[in-house]
């Protein structure tokens, strides 16, 4: 039950883990992420597939097409595998087709002997051209503004949701960080981008934004209490939040990597590189960083873009204060009965400085166990103020 | 009683939940039974294989393709084939010049068609009139035409009034004369068009065309409405023209700037047209309806709305003052598409805005379809179908096996990690899963028997990451109901308060998302586009199923002993949560904690 009890502390604040205060650390491991998927990029070009590019296609006529031409076809490319860009399909009953990148008028006649060598078909039966790209720059050009579009909006949405520009512009930040990322480690595998990865690339965006958002949902909520009571600074709200999810945050990330974990182990044990395999690995590895960004970047940017807000400078005040006048009262409050050290039994000394520090810091009842002299159990709240009742404080200091 | 209508709306939500189900299971069994659905879903190019279409650029005489128009004509292409659902087609060029359709399945002629019809809208001025085919009545009255008359005697016009109420077709009587063939009309107003003229009208009616045109402010070689365009040689051909002959107009020769011989779509008129006054590249937007008649109700006419862009609709406002004073048949103005003539209704009055509306004799996916193309716009060159061909799959069929099969491991250890993390509440998630699944089931096949929605490689592997989305919204609602827990709340208490607080976060969450998915699919074409249109389902059934599912089947299950008492296999145990005992007043002096381990009376007790 490990699991259950870091959940359990994680949400009371016992337990914590310092991902904002150590904000540093974590800038800097993802910036030099960021760098070697940058760097990765210049010295690996992305290797576009013929759906970007082009290409040269081969058909073949007039064979009985065997069963495996697949394999033939390959084999005669000397292309094992579907990492190398080369399609094979069939054609009505009698061609392969054989697409492959863009080759150069030798390489071509060379090809087109060996297709026919191996389809036992004379030369003149293996035709070569070119062809254009299917997702041409006119596609990308579309889906590079319909992206464009689609951040602003979200900006936009998250920004009065939120009703911070800041915490839209953090998401957005972090999402910029996942894709990089993801891109420069699959420059790095030197996998074929084709059209799919492209489509994983998008749902590791979509996966990204939906991950801050549900964190940052979180943040909103304790930022908002902590402006309302001005008990906590920002950052420790921010931070909180940031723990109070990181349950979630595990099992969600779990439940969405699990079946993705299966297709890649599947799909490296039975299948060898191919479209299935480039997919699985590209959302493995976005989900991934798309969860560490949530947790580890989104918020800790939010709180450093907020550091200079009037609004957290002064509930940063509100909150030293707050936690001085705490501290200080823990210094005074004596040992009561049986009594743990939060709401203390001021029963005996109610001169209105303690009670009104008890009221102030609305004591969770982790001492309902407390007992007062009749030996009968009482409610927290009766325990202080003269006559055993409830006091609020007065006027000046309410808030 | 609030925790009771709690339980009603849950029991309610479930059942709308099952109807939903049902209604869909019933809506597929219909697509089987009645329609050409399949129990399947539809698969992607890459996985089923499909047809392949290679399209060979249509040239006459010794004119070249450059490669802009090769690609902007595949632009086009692209658009029309994403017009036709959501089906994952792949247009490429082949050597330059021909531009190759691959396309899931079999397209059926309709669909060819629209791939690969040039649509060519314009609008040019009628200078003459005849049946379409040479009648023994004194066909060549056009050549009369040439020689201006003096006489004023445009009587058509008259004549026609009484006889012309009916916009859709011309009045039987005349059913020999050529007019007949003319379908519609501007449809500003349902108007007594194109009903006019005996077959001899044409010769007297351009008498009085001189002064008008010249009033147009054009010069008198330039303007479009001028007969005198009209050369022995166009004449001639116009006389040789016979429409009802197949392939008539295989050598027609279109160009802008000069007057066009040819016939209508059916082939029942030959008409002499001016000069183009406006193009097809002017129309901003068009769309395909029943035309709305004077007392605001639907006609059966189909109408074919144009919006033209500002330049358009300036000639097209030009154009039409200059026409309305005009004699018939001059004061009609000819739609044709790919050169033929669809329409030639005749001004009433000027039309400013640059809204028109073409009437014709199609029927409504007919028009639909049209309007679609126009809409995209024509290509630049028109385009012959080279061949044909079945395609066989790309990815190889044990890709999408090992997929599925990958899948349903994944499922698997997400069951074993829900059951571990969340102990029987971990069924729910699980059946909240299965029930996305069968809904998505449901929804895929039904798209694809409705909009051709097919499944790529992409498309399997992006509904095994939405098990991850779905199973998100519970995690996030089962963590905020522990976490109210641990605040101290009851359990059924926990749960609506839990729910308010998730509700926000998985609709702000998935409203994103399914953001994403609209613009996307609105903004970008091809596989982009299918993957928008994936999205956006399994956003939305993740939020059905959240709310019509999870939701109501937590609240139902709250109020059980198991899980109200806290069971340590529940998953909701207090204790293991480590939550806060909070003290209740529970009346007569007494208090209790929570959870009530030892109901009540404690307190005093001791």
């Amino acid at each position: 039950m490990k699991f259950s009890d870091l959940g359990n502390d994680l949400y009371t604040g016992k337990r914590s883990i310092p991902v904002v205060p150590k904000r540093r650390t974590f800038y800097i491991v993802s910036l030099v992420l960021m760098a070697i998927a940058v760097a990765g990029l210049g010295i690996n070009k992305l290797n576009l597939g013929l759906e970007f590019s082009g290409g040269s296609e081969f058909r073949v006529t007039g064979t009985s097409v065997p069963a495996d031409y697949e394999s033939m076809a390959r084999e005669a490319l000397g292309a094992a595998d579907d990492s190398q860009g080369v399609r094979v399909s069939k054609l009505g009953t009698g061609t392969v087709r054989v697409q492959t990148e863009r080759l150069d008028a030798a390489e071509s006649a060379e090809v087109q002997g060996q297709l026919a060598e191996t389809f036992s078909v004379p030369v003149g039966q293996v035709s070569a051209t070119f062809i254009g790209p299917s997702w041409g720059d006119s596609v990308t050009r579309q889906a590079l503004r319909a992206l464009v579009i689609f951040l602003l909006l979200v900006a936009a949405v998250l920004a009065i949701y939120f009703r911070n520009w800041k915490m839209a512009a953090a998401a957005l930040i972090a999402l910029a960080h996942d894709l990089v990322i993801t891109v420069g480690i699959y420059s790095f595998s030197n996998f074929e981008v084709s059209p799919a990865t492209m489509i994983g690339f998008l749902t590791v965006l979509g996966y990204s934004i939906y991950d801050t958002v549900v964190v940052f949902d979180k943040v909103r909520e304790n930022t908002n209490e902590a402006f309302a009571n001005g008990r906590m600074s920002f950052a420790k709200a921010a931070n909180l939040a940031v723990n109070q999810t990181l349950v979630r945050s595990i099992n969600t990330t779990a439940i969405g990597i699990l079946p993705i974990l299966a297709v890649l182990v599947v799909g490296a044990l039975f299948l060898g590189p191919g479209t299935l395999l480039d997919l699985a690995l590209v959302l493995f590895i976005g989900i991934l960083v798309g969860a560490y960004s949530s947790i580890f970047l989104a918020t800790p940017l939010l709180v450093s873009l907020r550091r200079k807000d009037a609004a957290v400078v002064e509930l940063d005040k509100r909150a030293a204060r707050s936690e001085a006048k705490r501290a200080k009262e823990r210094a005074a409050a004596p040992v009561g009965v049986g009594a743990t050290q939060g709401g203390g039994v001021a029963l005996a000394e109610a001169d209105g400085h303690a009670a009104n520090e008890s009221v102030d810091s609305v004591p969770r009842a982790t001492d309902e166990e407390s007992a007062t002299i009749t030996g009968r159990q009482v409610h927290k709240y009766a325990q202080s103020g003269p006559r055993n009742q409830p006091k609020r404080a007065p006027k000046s200091r309410r808030k | 009683m609030a925790q009771m209508s709690h339980a009603t709306f849950a029991r309610r939500a479930l059942a709308g939940m099952a109807v939903l189900t049902i209604a869909l299971m019933g809506l597929l069994f219909g697509a089987n039974q009645f329609s050409n659905g399949s129990y399947a879903p539809k698969l992607g190019l890459d996985l089923e294989g499909g047809t392949q279409i290679i399209l060979q650029p249509r040239l006459t005489g010794d004119k070249t393709v450059s490669p802009e128009q090769i690609s902007q004509a595949r632009d086009i292409i692209v658009q029309r084939v994403d017009a036709g659902g959501v089906a994952g087609a792949e247009v490429t060029t082949q050597g330059g010049r021909n531009i190759v359709v691959s396309m899931p399945g079999t397209p059926d002629k309709s669909t060819e068609d629209a791939i690969q019809r040039s649509s060519q809208l314009q609008f040019r001025p009628v200078l003459a009139i005849a049946a379409g085919s040479p009648q023994p009545e004194p066909s060549a009255s056009p050549s009369s035409s040439a020689s201006p008359s003096p006489s004023g005697s445009a009587v058509p016009a008259p004549s026609a009034s009484p006889s012309a109420s009916a916009p859709v077709a011309s009045p039987a009587p005349s059913s020999s004369t050529n007019n007949s063939a003319v379908p519609g009309a501007f449809a500003a107003e349902p108007s007594p068009s194109a009903s006019p003229s005996a077959p001899a009208s044409p010769a007297a009616s351009p008498s009085a065309s001189p002064s008008p045109s010249a009033s147009g402010g054009a010069t008198g070689a330039k303007d479009p409405l001028s007969l005198d365009q009209i050369t022995p040689e166009l004449t001639a051909a116009f006389t040789a023209l016979d429409c009802s002959k197949e392939g008539a107009l295989e050598d027609l020769v279109d160009d802008d700037t000069k007057p066009l011989v040819t016939c209508d779509a059916d082939g029942a008129a030959k008409y002499i047209l001016g000069p183009v006054v406006v193009s097809g590249d002017k129309i901003s937007d068009a769309s395909a309806g029943y035309q709305v008649g004077q007392n605001g109700q639907q006609t059966s006419t189909v109408e074919i709305q144009l919006n033209l862009n500002g330049e358009g609709a300036k000639q097209y406002a030009d154009i039409s003052r200059k026409m309305v004073p005009l004699q018939q048949p001059q004061n009609q103005l000819a739609a044709t598409l790919d050169s033929r003539v669809i329409v030639a209704p005749t001004f009433n009055e000027a039309i400013p805005n640059g809204k028109a509306s073409i009437t014709g004799g199609f029927g409504i996916e007919e028009a639909r379809d049209l309007a679609q193309q126009l809409k995209f716009g024509a290509l630049p060159i028109s385009f012959d179908l080279q061949t044909r061909d079945q395609i066989s799959p790309t990815l190889g069929s044990e890709q999408l096996r090992y997929g599925l099969w990958a899948g349903l491991v994944g499922l698997l250890l997400v069951t074993i990690y829900s059951l571990l993390q969340y102990r029987v509440l971990g069924f729910v998630t699980i059946a909240s899963i299965l029930a996305a699944g069968v809904l998505t089931y449901l929804a895929i096949t039904i798209l694809g028997w409705s909009h051709n929605y097919r499944l790529d490689m992409a498309g399997v592997t992006g509904l095994i990451v939405a098990i991850g989305f779905t199973a998100d919204s519970f995690i996030v609602y089962f963590e905020r109901i522990r976490d109210e827990l641990r605040e101290g709340r009851s359990l059924e208490s926990a749960v609506a308060t839990g729910w308010d607080r998730a509700k926000r976060t998985i609709l702000i969450a998935d409203g994103v998302n399914f953001l994403a998915a609209i613009v996307l699919y609105v903004l970008a074409s091809s596989s982009v586009r299918g993957f928008a249109f994936t999205l956006g389902l399994t956003t939305l059934l993740d939020i059905l199923i959240v709310f019509l599912f999870t939701h109501p089947l937590v609240t139902l299950l709250a109020r059980r002993k198991f899980f109200r008492g806290g069971h340590p296999m529940s998953g909701l145990d207090p204790d293991k949560l480590g939550a806060v005992k909070k003290t209740s007043y529970a009346g007569r002096g007494r208090f209790t904690t929570n959870p009530p381990r030892v109901a009540g009376g404690e307190g005093s007790a001791s």
